[in-house]
């Protein structure tokens, strides 16, 4: 595969990757990095690219297994104060309801998600994915994806109310 | 859209039930102005996923960056390597096309200068004509 075709094929998803990534680790610039690593790794395995059937789908599973091993290595270094800082945060976000700044409100709430969650939430609210296409990037049933997307969406339509209740009174 | 098929499709939606064009219809309804107050909650949700997927990753994408920078630089450097290598070449040329000359105007010079001894030689040589013709004037003018 040549670099233009490659580019070609590849060029479509890099922001649904750099959008998944900073999903999954937060920062902008770890979301960089890993996106222009991602394509590193594609680029390497370019070979092999033929071999699949969806080369997106490929390159998102790619994604959040990159993106979990980046989590678990951070894991065992300071995520745990990283987690008391956003509580801080979200306590405050209250207030900051008032601001009508409620759109980031939303961004905090999935932030709290599970990692699975969080990650499906993206794939099919965001990047608004088929249930068949996420099945195949995360290597579930589909029924599995909507009991989980079901989950997410629930706990962050109660949050969103309570916090609208408490806006208001 | 009718409000009661809204709420239809949000149950639907929290159970995860939803197409994806049913998902984009619940977006356009609360994009708009006319959403039932009590469903405000939503607006912010689908509001957030709307903005959330216009971000774009806006650096530029290296392959085999580690590679192209080594290749990259033995390919500035033999150009490099190249060019001085034939302005040296020229220069060299050029001084050496100098030396000849210089010498060939060195030896121009040379020539010249006996030359010039040769015309002075000449000019006595005339001197000497003249004064010879002066003593041996006489038997000319006796033919005569």
């Amino acid at each position: 595969m040549k670099q233009s075709e490659f580019l070609k094929t590849v060029m479509p998803f890099k922001d649904k990757v750099f959008r998944v990534a900073k999903r999954l680790l937060v920062s902008t610039e770890e979301a960089e990095d890993a996106t222009q690593e991602l394509f590193f790794k594609l680029w390497k395995n370019r070979s092999k690219l033929k071999d699949y059937k969806n080369i997106e789908a490929f390159a998102m599973t790619m994604t959040k297994n990159y993106c979990f091993d980046r989590l678990k290595s951070k894991q065992a270094n300071n995520l745990k104060l990283i987690h008391s800082n956003y509580k801080e945060k979200n306590t405050s976000l209250d207030r900051r309801m008032e601001l009508n700044d409620s759109v980031s409100i939303v961004h905090q709430l999935i932030e709290n998600l599970p990692e699975q969650q969080k990650l499906i939430i993206q794939l099919r609210d965001i990047e608004q994915y088929e249930f068949v296409e996420i099945a195949e990037m995360l290597n579930l049933q589909p029924t599995a994806i909507r009991v989980t997307l079901s989950r997410a969406r629930k706990t962050i339509r109660e949050q969103l109310i309570k916090q609208h209740n408490y806006g208001i009174s | 859209m009718e409000l009661a098929n809204i709420e239809r499709l949000l149950d639907k939606y929290l159970n995860a039930e939803t197409t994806l064009t049913e998902e984009n219809k619940l977006k356009n309804y609360f994009s708009g102005d006319n959403v039932a107050p009590h469903l405000e909650e939503y607006r912010v949700l689908f509001e957030y996923f709307s903005t959330s997927k216009n971000e774009r990753f806006t650096k530029s994408i290296q392959l085999n960056s580690k590679k192209k920078h080594w290749k990259w630089l033995s390919v500035a450097a033999s150009i490099i390597l190249l060019v001085s290598v034939y302005t040296g070449y020229e220069k060299n040329q050029e001084r050496k096309a100098e030396k000849i000359y210089k010498e060939t105007q060195f030896a121009l010079g040379i020539l010249a200068s006996n030359l010039n001894k040769g015309t002075a030689a000449v000019a006595h040589l005339k001197e000497f004509e003249r004064t010879k013709n002066k003593i041996f004037k006489q038997p000319k003018e006796n033919k005569k």
